[in-house]
């Protein structure tokens, strides 16, 4: 006992000066590595910024001074066409109401859809547990092709319209949920099922009764962010042709001055729509997520 | 009794609870079921089986896998060129000809399935279709004389001026000015090499190990040079393009994150007593959030013209606005020890924020950085397409031609391998910054 203090003892000042040597080196390398994390960091950002500017048609220090033009050009000539304001609301608001309706159905479409890859694509609760890969390839595959490409081809085939940006909306919609649908439904308690199971209950009414009721809200509440999302990829589909608020802006853009009022009109409504939205979804998603029982 | 009372009451409770889950459960299908009807009618749905051009979706379909050599007689002179897609860049070079071409005085193309067409002297031609005859044709000034009988088969379409031959093994276009064979094969012809390249038709085993096949330049650089430079594929552009939508991606999140990030400060209860201050901060995140990406495109494209940088930009100012949110709401819920413990060894508040705040909350904040990065790749292929940058161009390009689908389909085979490693890499990053092990 006296032994191992004293030994302790005796060592101590050299272990110390050990601790304190090696925490030091730790810290040195520490900060080696992370100034060479950052200066690889900045030097990707500056040549990549230089790459960009030189690429670009315009420069980015002659642009900064032009930032303001187009905005102000749009405000004061809609200001001065203010009275014209409300009746081009009017005008637009179809379209506005086909953009909103494009993301809904592709929300509503792909959340479906979504929930039956997720549920397959599940460990636990798969129909196939075998094909649990394919149906998550499917998904990423899904997640990955942008919808603007799936939009141009499907108006090739199909011509303009709400319907082929509702599809590649839908399909980027399903991959996207589908994989948090999964990641939620991986903590699903499995007891609901089995007891289901021990009933006779068949694999689509165990998911309907047995798994759903845990995990609604959870995906309700994804899907409504989703929903969200949507809206603004509607309206950008919109702008390579299909249809909605998009399509008027571009139309609006090509026109160029005189008729900025409509341009203005349009991107009143597309940025009120959006915050609208926002917000709803906010407080819905804030309600299902803390419990709240009306 | 009153025990009773209280079931009775229970009972009673519990009917009507499940007599309003009852109607839920089949009013929201309901709803939604209807909401789907007017969709159906508002979308034109039944028109749209009309309007649909199913020819173009089979050109489509067709074209991406598989490529046509085309086989042109120009009736002015009789010279007769072979062209891969028809293009000036896959044309043969003198004195080469596909195998199925046989011939001289009368050249005859030999379209597969004894499907046989032959380009006889005097802009005359012959067309042999197994089970429907031979067909003779006189091409003269503008006009084009046949034997073909009154009633027609539906695959073929003629008229004095122009005869179109459509079978399954290919096509054949008769004017007065040309006679025009198409020769469909599966692949993605030239893909490597075109015609104008010594290295085309040369093996990987061949080019790598053989001997010199160009004497100029050494195999390995020469056929690098001449792959890179593939006029029909472009892969040196294809890459720079790709290069470019990748660059949009990182410029704009990082540089949203960096600007985010003192900002998100100010809006930060904690960390901004002022409440106008952090009212202005907020709502200014909140107003180019919801100008959105697209507004932000077209008004920045006016400013600095079509290129990456505008795509840059306008997803560095959208996602300032989502980053600024993201991550006041994580300075929000830091731990308040760690600053007290800090201060308590007489920090000041910038040195504070560097030793009590930063550790805590930037695992959470860089997950998010490269959540968006990887996401924002996505959203660079759709700005370029409107800014003009990028795949995203390159691709609104090939299909609005709506010619070279191979090449369409390429483009999307490659943005799908982009957006996966960006999947891949961002995933990777982010386990190991969570520090957990998948």
């Amino acid at each position: 006992m006296s032994d191992a203090t004293l030994s302790g003892h005796n060592s101590g000042p050299a272990s110390v000066d050990a601790i304190q040597s090696s925490y030091l080196q730790q810290v040195q390398r520490k900060r080696l590595y992370g100034g060479l994390t950052l200066m690889i960091f900045a030097l990707l950002m500056v040549a990549g910024f230089m790459t960009a500017d030189a690429r670009n048609a315009g420069g980015f220090w002659e642009g900064l001074h032009n930032v303001g033009d187009y905005p102000a050009d749009v405000l004061s000539e809609a200001w001065e066409k203010r009275a014209a304001l409300p009746a081009l609301i009017v005008k637009y608001f179809p379209a506005l109401v086909e953009t909103i309706n494009i993301a809904a159905v592709a929300t509503i479409l792909g959340a479906g859809l979504g929930l039956i890859l997720s549920l397959l694509s599940t460990r636990g609760l798969a129909r196939w547990p075998r094909l649990i890969p394919v149906f998550r390839r499917t998904m990423d595959i899904m997640r990955a092709i942008p919808e603007i490409v799936i939009a141009l081809v499907l108006i090739f085939v199909l011509g303009g319209g709400p319907v082929p940006a509702m599809i590649a909306i839908a399909i980027h919609t399903a991959g996207a949920l589908g994989k948090m649908f999964s990641e939620v439904a991986e903590n699903a308690d499995l007891k609901p099922l089995e007891g289901l199971a021990s009933t006779g209950a068949t694999w689509a009414q165990g998911m309907w009764l047995g798994i759903l009721p845990q995990v609604a809200p959870n995906y309700v509440s994804y899907a409504l962010l989703r929903f969200e999302i949507n809206i603004r990829a509607s309206a950008i589909l919109g702008f390579v042709g299909a249809g909605g608020l998009g399509y008027e802006l571009r139309n609006a853009m090509a026109w160029g001055p005189g008729r900025f009022d409509d341009a203005a009109a349009i991107f009143l409504l597309l940025f009120g729509t959006i915050i609208f939205f926002d917000q709803l979804s906010g407080r819905f998603r804030n309600q299902l997520t803390t419990g709240g029982q009306a | 009794m009153t025990a009773t009372d209280a079931l009775i009451d229970t009972k009673g409770q519990a009917d009507r609870l499940f007599r309003r889950k009852r109607l839920m459960s089949f009013a929201l299908p309901a709803l939604v079921l209807a909401y789907l009807t007017y969709i159906f009618f508002a979308f034109d749905v039944p028109g749209l089986a009309e309007r649909a051009r199913w020819d173009n979706a089979r050109t489509l379909a067709s074209d991406s896998w598989s490529y046509k050599t085309h086989v042109t007689r120009t009736n002015r002179d009789g010279e007769i060129t072979f062209a891969v897609e028809g293009e000036r860049k896959g044309e043969y070079p003198e004195g080469m000809r596909p195998d199925w071409v046989t011939g001289t005085d009368i050249v005859t193309i030999d379209l597969g399935g004894d499907h046989l067409v032959r380009l006889l002297p005097d802009n005359r031609t012959e067309i042999e279709i197994p089970g429907f005859g031979s067909i003779s044709a006189q091409a003269e000034g503008r006009s084009v004389t046949t034997n073909l009988p009154e009633t027609l088969p539906e695959w073929i379409n003629a008229s004095d001026r122009r005869v179109a031959i459509t079978t399954p093994e290919g096509r054949i276009t008769l004017t007065g000015s040309k006679t025009e064979v198409f020769n469909y094969f599966p692949g993605w012809e030239l893909f490597w090499f075109t015609f104008a390249s010594p290295y085309y038709d040369h093996g990987v085993t061949e080019i790598l190990f053989g001997d010199r096949i160009d004497p100029a330049r050494s195999n390995l650089k020469g056929a690098w040079h001449d792959f890179w430079s593939n006029p029909m594929w472009r892969h040196g552009d294809v890459a720079w393009a790709i290069g470019e939508t990748i660059l949009m991606a990182f410029l704009g999140t990082m540089g949203a994150a960096m600007i985010a990030l003192p900002l998100s400060f100010l809006a930060a209860r904690k960390f901004a007593p002022l409440m106008l201050v952090r009212t202005f901060t907020r709502r200014l995140f909140d107003f180019v959030r919801g100008v959105d990406a697209l507004i932000w495109t077209v008004v920045l494209a006016r400013a600095f013209g079509p290129g990456p940088m505008t795509g840059a930009l306008a997803i560095l100012v959208t996602d300032t606005g989502t980053f600024g949110k993201i991550f006041s709401e994580a300075l929000e819920n830091t731990d308040d020890k760690q600053i007290e413990g800090i201060a308590s060894t007489g920090a000041k508040p910038l040195q504070r924020y560097r030793f009590g705040v930063i550790p805590q909350v930037v695992p959470v904040l860089l997950a998010q950085v490269l959540y968006f990065f990887e996401s924002n790749t996505r959203s660079a292929t759709v700005i370029g397409a409107i800014t003009g940058g990028g795949i995203g161009l390159l691709l609104t390009q090939a299909i609005q031609t709506q010619q070279s689908w191979e090449n369409v389909a390429y483009y999307i085979i490659l943005v799908v391998l982009m957006v996966m490693a960006m999947d891949w890499l961002s995933g990777k990053l982010r386990a190991k910054l969570i520090g957990r092990s998948t």
